[in-house]
């Protein structure tokens, strides 16, 4: 038990309580893409990946303009936010209507530090993908043993 | 205000093609929104990692099917997920036959589909006109 933490063993027992309460697993993997009109905090979607340079946000803004979108890294934390238009409801009959519009805010913390210097980000089909590179500290190095 | 006078529903025909019959494990069901003016129909649906090129758009004997494949995830270490890249999208809906379907025009953009179907001449509301 290196480093039990009891602050840390309690943020995950929150977040493993509030998964079972958002259904997590397939039912909100396959969940609505965008609804921020029900709950702002929570959308966009997002997906937090790496390899050996570089921590991956990638954010579900089916629909929204790249220049709309505004991100923001501040202190070990990146934030997104923008707006999606509604579409107009005049003049037409409706039939269905599941896609929410609206504004939203998300703030991810990263787990480690990052180089806000260099992060860069690209939206294609919808999806947007910002590469935060891991600062130099942070990556992790190779130390060899050597046996006599 | 145009009247709802075509119907909108999701039963396929086919068994196989059915959208509740088919398994539920890989594919979203994209959340759209369908609206009617005086000449179209509308359909907007969310369906975000699609590339243009793997979109299926299908009308067939009234029923008219949205199929995407998204684009397989590249191979990253994943540290947290909320939504799945990979698997496809498939919804379907049944719509009267009163299309002119010559006249069908689809759009995408940035992850959203935009289907426009014209109404044939013969479901257009007709005003007519009283003589003196």
């Amino acid at each position: 038990m290196a480093n039990w933490d009891i602050l840390q063993e309690m943020e995950s027992l929150r977040r493993e309580i509030d998964d079972v309460f958002r259904g997590f697993g397939t039912a909100r993997l396959l969940g609505p893409t965008f609804l921020p009109r029900l709950s702002g905090r929570e959308y966009p979607h997002i997906n937090l990946s790496e390899d050996e340079n570089n921590l991956y946000v990638e954010a579900l803004v089916p629909g929204i303009e790249p220049q709309n979108i505004d991100l923001n890294v501040m202190k070990g934390s990146l934030t997104i936010s923008g707006e999606r238009q509604e579409s107009e409801s005049s003049g037409r009959t409706w039939h269905r209507r599941e896609r929410g519009g609206g504004t939203f805010l998300r703030s991810i913390e990263l787990p480690i530090a990052v180089n806000s210097e260099r992060v860069e980000a690209q939206c294609k089909n919808g999806i947007l993908t910002v590469t935060l590179p891991k600062a130099e500290g942070a990556k992790p190095k190779k130390i060899t043993v050597k046996i006599d | 205000m145009p009247q709802k006078d075509i119907s909108v529903t999701r039963q396929g025909r086919s068994l196989a093609e059915q959208e509740h019959l088919r398994p539920q494990k890989n594919h979203i069901r994209p959340a759209v929104d369908i609206f009617e003016t005086e000449q179209d129909l509308v359909l907007v649906a969310d369906m975000p990692g699609v590339d243009k090129e793997r979109l299926d758009i299908n009308l067939e004997r009234g029923i008219l099917t949205l199929k995407g494949e998204i684009e397989a995830s590249n191979h990253r270490e994943p540290l947290f997920r909320e939504f799945s890249l990979g698997g496809s999208y498939y919804r379907q809906f049944e719509l009267s036959d009163v299309f002119d379907s010559n006249k069908t025009s689809a759009e995408f953009k940035n992850g959203v589909l935009t289907l426009t179907l014209a109404k044939s001449e013969a479901a257009k509301p007709r005003h007519i006109e009283i003589q003196h």
